[in-house]
């Protein structure tokens, strides 16, 4: 579980990117931080991922707060976490099992025949066939997009963090990577947090949205609660596209 | 003040490099691979330019030499002078600024441009140790493709002096014997060093800091260019002065 405690950030500037936001993200379930773009999103993200220090407020992850940490310790808790970036930054030199046995090779004292067999045991897991040996400039997009799911896993991390991972690609394959990052927080039990703008994302895995507008925590609830929210800015987010006024008039013509 | 920063901003990157060192076993992999990269991977065209180049040195002082007594042995002379104290040394480091600089540059810039930097930090890894350590240490093997070039560019001078029917092969040799200062040696490895921790951290500081799109890798890279050039000459100016003057 992570907790956000009244966390602000800024750059400098009497502007404060972050305002004060206070949230839960909880062990197991699929959370989605969503909102438009220069909402705060991606500095929200980095702030989680220990990459930016929060000018205020705390981020506690299992209880335990990143800053107030040994370098030992934090050290420790980075190797917990998984990462799969927009453009899942997999290693150009290395092959698909390389960028996959990775973190192990950096923070584990396994052989490589170890190393390979719980490679492959990901590999497995998120059907990733008969690429081992490309490099990642071989493989589509939907399978690049595998591989750093399968890299971020590897380590067995607690916490796992996705930045739009469906950007990019068609919308069946967008909707696989999706259901795969939400079968495998169930499965390991991972804190596992999802920034995206996607709404096809948000009711497909939506367990928890937090919806940020102008660096303030504006609405926070579920993909069941979302079409029935109470502010207008998540209206005017969730309903900018046809698709969705459509699911709005038959939510409306249902109730 | 823009300068300032950036100067400041180099001396954190080197600061950055020495601490929270990656994993023995994988440094020396990547160590293994810059060498490769870097030096082996130079070789080629280090050997093409100072063989050919020592020829043409050796041939326009031949055809300069319009005075009958000045003796065919100071083609050897000039040409083993201007090879050891500036040729090899600058000239080859200059040409090495785009070659492996812009290698260096567009690397480790297309890494930040793909986010594969900050994977590596998301990981907790050293991502400057993990990038700039082992081609500052594969870099400490340049003073040998200097000496590779050193010794390719009188090469060259001989082939075309005796060739080119300027100078026999006994004169040209004994130019080279003629007044040779052990010291200028010393003093052409010194730079070559100091050459080579410029060439493997000022591309590295270009790529690491960019910021942008692939337009930008490429400007990068040719700004690195620059700057390791300008570096590498006013670091000879000053080297030059200190030790020879």
């Amino acid at each position: 579980m992570i907790e956000v405690k009244e966390l602000k950030k800024g750059f400098g500037g009497d502007e404060l990117v972050l305002k004060g936001i206070s949230t839960t993200f909880e062990k197991g379930k699929t959370n989605l931080i969503i909102g438009q773009s220069g909402s705060g999103k991606t500095v929200f993200l980095k702030c989680l991922l220990g990459l930016f220090r929060p000018t205020e407020g705390r981020i506690l992850y299992d209880g335990q707060a990143y800053s107030e940490l040994s370098p030992e310790n934090q050290r420790t808790l980075r190797e917990q976490m998984g990462m799969v970036f927009q453009g899942s930054a997999l290693f150009d030199s290395m092959s698909v099992e390389e960028n996959i046995m990775f973190p192990l090779k950096m923070f584990t004292k396994q052989r490589k025949a170890e190393r390979r067999e719980r490679a492959n045991e990901v590999i497995k897991r998120v059907n990733l066939l008969n690429a081992n040996n490309k490099l990642p400039s071989e493989i589509s997009g939907g399978m690049q997009k595998r591989v750093a799911i399968a890299r971020a896993i590897v380590n067995n991390p607690k916490y796992l963090f996705c930045d739009e991972p469906n950007s990019g690609l068609d919308p069946r394959t967008a909707t696989l990577i999706d259901n795969l990052i939400q079968e495998i927080t169930h499965e390991y039990e991972i804190t596992t947090i999802i920034n995206t703008h996607d709404m096809n994302s948000v009711m497909e895995i939506g367990e928890k949205i937090v919806f940020l507008q102008k660096g303030h925590l504006a609405w926070e609830g579920s993909k069941d609660t979302i079409f029935r929210a109470d502010n207008d800015d998540v209206t005017n987010f969730v309903y900018s596209s046809d698709l969705f006024k459509k699911v709005r008039e038959a939510v409306i013509k249902d109730s | 003040m823009g300068y300032l920063r950036e100067i400041g901003l180099y001396i954190m990157m080197l600061k950055g490099v020495f601490i929270k060192p990656t994993k023995t076993s994988v440094l020396r992999n990547l160590i293994l691979k810059e060498i490769d990269d870097l030096i082996i991977g130079s070789l080629g065209i280090v050997c093409f330019i100072s063989f050919f180049v020592g020829g043409v040195v050796a041939i326009q002082t031949a055809l300069n030499m319009d005075n009958p007594i000045l003796p065919k042995s100071l083609i050897g002379f000039a040409s083993r002078q201007s090879i050891i104290l500036e040729f090899a040394p600058t000239f080859i480091s200059i040409i090495m600024a785009g070659k492996v600089g812009s290698f260096i540059t567009s690397s480790i810039g297309t890494m930040r441009v793909t986010e594969q930097i900050d994977a590596l930090e998301v990981m907790g890894i050293n991502s400057l140790n993990y990038l700039v350590f082992p081609k500052i240490v594969a870099m400490l093997f340049y003073p040998f493709v200097i000496a590779i070039a050193m010794f390719l560019g009188i090469l060259g001078g001989y082939t075309a002096a005796v060739l080119g029917g300027f100078a026999t092969g006994d004169q040209f040799i004994q130019g080279l014997q003629e007044d040779f200062v052990p010291f200028q040696l010393v003093y052409a490895f010194i730079k070559t060093f100091i050459f080579a921790l410029l060439l493997a951290t000022i591309p590295s500081y270009f790529g690491y800091y960019m910021k942008g799109g692939a337009l930008e890798v490429g400007k990068a890279s040719t700004t690195s260019f620059v700057w390791t050039s300008v570096f590498i000459i006013l670091s000879n100016y000053l080297i030059t002065q200190l030790l020879l003057s």
